[in-house]
């Protein structure tokens, strides 16, 4: 499948095409909006919201179908609300709270059991820290989406290094 | 898998250890003895550090795109032609 695939013209519906895509058209836009006095400062909010695009085309071109990308786009589209809601609406507080309420059930119900089979909780609630949304799942769920989200962030990787090489000729 | 029919039930010891390995076969660092065993919590600390460095990666890529647009005077139009050309040189 891979030598085929370096003859042939990619599959558009993939989701390394999908993503690329989606962050071409991102960086087109903020490329549109870039203000004309280039200071740092304007290059390190550009850097904020290139890093948010990678994210976020790569969250949506996944779509809803894993619980890591259901998780990263609520939290982009929650920082981009940021900026017109200074105070926390209820909706996000009532989301927020009942977040709190699962990761306390999980934590109740799965304490010993987690402890002698994965070789010590500390790794696990690292990785939980790390996979989106990794709070409130429960291990095996945890387990399958870090093996999606890490798949998903080497294409990412490469992509974004095929971009740079590609926009990088003087 | 009957352990998981059920939402409230105790995954076993079995079903994660099985997903444990499916990360290993994901790891590059722990590929190049493909037929040896690495420990649970070996693979779950590779898996940790390996995720970082992905992030970091991002994060600079992030800015070495940034730095290309506040140089580059144009960008060049997304079209078909520009994804496939970008696209091919990717396995």
């Amino acid at each position: 499948m891979n030598s085929r695939s370096l003859l042939l013209s990619p599959n558009p519906n993939s989701l390394k095409s999908r993503f690329t895509k989606g962050l071409l058209r991102a960086l087109s836009i903020i490329n549109k909006h870039r203000q004309q006095p280039r200071s740092s400062r304007e290059i390190r909010r550009r850097h904020r919201l290139i890093k948010a695009a990678a994210y976020g085309s790569m969250a949506s071109s996944v779509g809803n179908r894993r619980a890591w990308s259901r998780a990263l786009l609520w939290k982009i589209r929650n920082q981009t609300r940021k900026g017109y809601a200074p105070t926390r609406n209820i909706g996000s507080s009532t989301r927020q709270l009942s977040m709190k309420k699962r990761i306390c059930d999980l934590q109740k119900g799965n304490n010993s059991k987690d402890r002698v089979e994965v070789g010590g909780l500390g790794q696990v609630d690292k990785l939980r820290r790390l996979v989106p949304g990794g709070q409130v799942m429960d291990t095996c769920s945890l387990l399958e989406e870090t093996a999606h989200y890490m798949k998903c962030l080497a294409t990412q990787v490469k992509v974004m290094t095929r971009i740079v090489e590609v926009y990088n000729i003087p | 898998m009957s352990g998981r029919t059920t939402r409230a039930s105790q995954p076993t010891e079995d079903e994660i250890k099985e997903l444990i390995l499916k990360l290993q076969a994901l790891l590059p660092q722990l590929n190049h003895r493909p037929n040896t065993k690495a420990s649970a919590s070996t693979i779950l600390e590779e898996t940790c550090s390996y995720i970082k460095r992905l992030h970091k990666e991002v994060g600079d890529l992030s800015q070495r795109l940034s730095q290309l647009l506040h140089d580059s005077a144009e960008f060049v139009e997304v079209d078909e032609e520009l994804i496939t050309r970008l696209l091919s040189n990717i396995n």
